[in-house]
């Protein structure tokens, strides 16, 4: 195209406005982001693979745990959702770019400074007390009275990383209200966008809590104040409750924009609309607000009367049921569907599967007498990894598979995808499976020794996580293959039964500029 | 036209924005508030309660324990001299604590008290107390703090117990207000 010009080489990526591009850069950030924290990872599962120290002192193993969470948490996760939120929003919705795209270059430019000020506390010279060591939840006092000083970076970070995803946010509310083709009524929406606006405003509601949670802990640590200081008359507790109430709706906020993604998929290969469209659209609505009155189950061993108890578990419990809305529209979806199954939809299909496992496990967590006994175990690593794990970056993945033709044009190599997909379930359960059991059996968490008898299952789970974590280089691979040319030209629909407007009425790869003309919804 | 529909809505999530900081930080007092109204947390209310000569309950015997915790912080010794005892609610009784500065250095305390069952926080009336206000010591220097307190008599009759327990904090730090005025 005639006005296809932009900047080229540094400055492209430096002042670029477009929705594309930023993507793209949302994308390969939490790639790069993904693999610092599963290299932390895989040195935590080093150090985890016999009992005994072997490797690190306990404090930097405590490090270790605490960048690990907080990087995959705020810098894989949730910007590789903002960067498929960038690429898709606008082409799925039949915008020309995101409502606000210079506040978007600025939100994204913001995450390498606040990485870097988190990732600096990892040198000694500059901090000889080290990282952050008070796990990625950084309760108080243990974060406010005895964190080392990259605390205060660490704070910071939190900052920035808080105003990039509320300015995300806004960006995407302002893009679904006013930038939708005409006749994209909100009921007619992609189920990707409609889990996104939810998210986006999980994020404008919760944010705020986060940003104000360190901001207490900056002046409880410098400037004599004391929110969670009892000698001050503050109460750590609360803490735990300001951090909670930011932390339900942040789990929600890593998984919603991944049943959207389920949605698409599902549905496309297995030839049929999706199953529910509406009853999808509503239950994501409840887990949102239901995520803002379950908190406390996070603390059940903080101590609280039996009607609190009572109350928390009931609430919890009952976010089962629009999740289970969710799961049952997948599977009728795909009942007596044409089904196929190319990479994208295996990982789908594998988030289902997996994601309604950490659903189960988290019922069981639910139970506040059960929960008093798996409190801070394994078992709740299990958890949480396999709804993140499989839930979260099995979706971003399929995500990826699927919408990568679209993108760049080309074919990926649905071989290797495959053996990508075969091989990361495999290591994903071997790696996260074995936790159930030993923390049933009363291994902690957080701690670099253990008992003898954990032996065998840690190092199931060692030998996995070197598997899970090897084998997403083959998914680096597969698709810079695929940006270079891969296995040919895709088709403009790209999959036989691709449904929504990025498929339909967009060439493939789709132009730098899309859109520019709205097109006509029915 | 677009632009001024898009900082509409810029401007209603702004504002969106500013209501949860708010509420970030009223979270604060609402949450002493309500442990203080619910007695959930065995928060005590830190005021002085004039002891109104009601008339004993001689018929009911409540047992009170004291107990007495020091934070890793606070290089003090800290107790009661008793450890617990058998009181009719409505009379007054006083307690002593004793605490010394063992260490070398002149050190501000302030005890915390908490309550349980949380629910008889409510009942339990301190008309003197040194957890009002925070205590200094030069090292070496020791003390005795009384305590006075009366039960109401309307505490309900499920209430046998009630431990009252205070973990002193080191808040030398936070007195710099107080230590100027003594």
């Amino acid at each position: 195209m005639a006005h296809d010009h932009h900047p080229t080489g540094i400055s492209r990526w430096l002042f670029t406005t477009n929705h594309k591009d930023i993507g793209s850069m949302y994308l390969w950030f939490s790639f790069i982001m993904f693999l610092i924290g599963g290299l932390m990872a895989l040195l935590i599962r080093a150090e985890l693979f016999m009992p005994g120290l072997q490797f690190f002192e306990p404090n930097f193993f405590n490090s270790l745990t605490t960048l690990h969470g907080l990087i995959m948490v705020f810098g894989a996760v949730m910007p590789a959702f903002v960067g498929l939120a960038n690429w898709l929003i606008p082409m799925q919705i039949g915008a020309p770019d995101m409502a606000l795209p210079r506040m978007n270059n600025f939100s994204f430019w913001i995450l390498p400074f606040a990485f870097s000020l988190l990732l600096l506390s990892l040198v000694p010279q500059l901090f000889p007390d080290g990282p952050p060591n008070f796990g990625w939840t950084f309760y108080a006092p243990l974060s406010t009275k005895y964190g080392p000083a990259s605390t205060d970076f660490f704070i910071f970070g939190v900052h920035l990383m808080g105003i990039s995803s509320i300015m995300g946010a806004i960006n995407v509310i302002v893009t679904v209200f006013n930038m939708r083709a005409p006749g994209m009524t909100l009921m007619k929406m992609p189920m990707f966008v409609w889990t996104w606006v939810i998210t986006a405003f999980l994020l404008i509601m919760v944010m705020p809590v986060l940003a104000g949670a360190v901001t207490m802990m900056l002046t409880d640590r410098h400037f004599g104040t004391s929110f969670f200081d009892a000698a001050g008359g503050g109460d750590p507790v609360m803490f735990q409750h300001i951090f909670w109430f930011f932390g339900h709706p942040e789990v929600y906020i890593m998984i919603l924009p991944a049943f959207g993604i389920a949605s698409h998929i599902i549905p496309t290969f297995s030839r049929k609309p999706l199953f529910g469209y509406a009853s999808m659209v509503y239950a994501t609505a409840s887990i949102a607000f239901l995520s803002f009155v379950v908190w406390a189950h996070h603390m059940f061993t903080v101590g609280m009367p039996v009607a609190g108890e009572l109350y928390f578990m009931i609430a919890t419990m009952i976010i089962a049921v629009p999740t289970g809305v969710k799961i049952f529209n997948w599977v009728a979806t795909m009942w007596k569907g044409s089904i196929t199954f190319e990479t994208p939809m295996l990982f789908a299909l594998a988030f289902v599967v997996l994601f309604t496992l950490g659903g189960v496990s988290g019922v069981m967590l639910a139970m506040t007498p059960v929960d008093k006994q798996y409190h801070d175990t394994y078992f709740v690593v299990a958890h949480f990894h396999y709804v993140l794990f499989p839930g979260a970056i099995f979706g971003t993945i399929a995500a990826v598979y699927y919408w990568l033709p679209k993108w760049t044009g080309n074919m990926y190599n649905e071989t290797l995808g495959k053996i990508h997909f075969w091989f990361s379930i495999i290591a994903v359960n071997i790696t996260f499976f074995p936790m159930h059991f030993s923390g049933l059996a009363g291994m902690q968490r957080r701690v670099p020794d253990y008992n003898m008898m954990f032996e065998g299952f840690n190092q199931l789970s060692s030998i996995g996580a070197f598997m899970l974590g090897f084998g997403q280089l083959l998914f680096l691979y597969i698709v810079i293959n695929c940006v270079k040319g891969g296995k040919g030209k895709a088709t403009d629909q790209v999959w036989e039964g691709a449904e929504g407007l990025e498929f339909t009425h967009l060439p493939s790869p789709a132009p730098y500029h899309s859109f520019e003309q709205a097109p006509e919804v029915k | 036209m677009s632009e001024r529909k898009n900082s509409k809505v810029v401007k209603k999530v702004i504002g969106l924005l500013g209501l949860m900081t708010l509420f970030t930080f009223a979270m604060v007092p609402l949450y002493n508030v309500f442990c203080e109204i619910t007695g959930i947390n065995g928060k005590v209310l830190v005021s002085k309660e004039l002891y109104e000569s009601v008339e004993a309950d001689k018929s009911r015997t409540i047992t009170v324990e004291l107990i007495t915790d020091i934070n890793r912080e606070m290089p003090w010794k800290f107790n009661s001299t008793i450890k617990k005892l058998e009181v009719h609610p409505g009379e007054l009784n006083e307690v002593v604590f004793y605490a010394k500065n063992y260490s070398k250095s002149t050190i501000t305390g302030q005890a915390v008290p908490s309550v349980a069952p949380s629910q008889g926080s409510f009942y339990l009336n301190k008309t003197e107390c040194f957890c009002f206000d925070q205590q200094t010591l030069k090292p070496g220097e020791e003390i005795n703090m009384p305590m006075k307190f009366y039960i109401d008599p309307e505490i309900p009759d499920h209430i046998h117990t009630l431990t009252l327990s205070y973990v002193l904090f080191n808040a030398t730090s936070k007195s710099s207000s107080s230590l100027s005025q003594r």
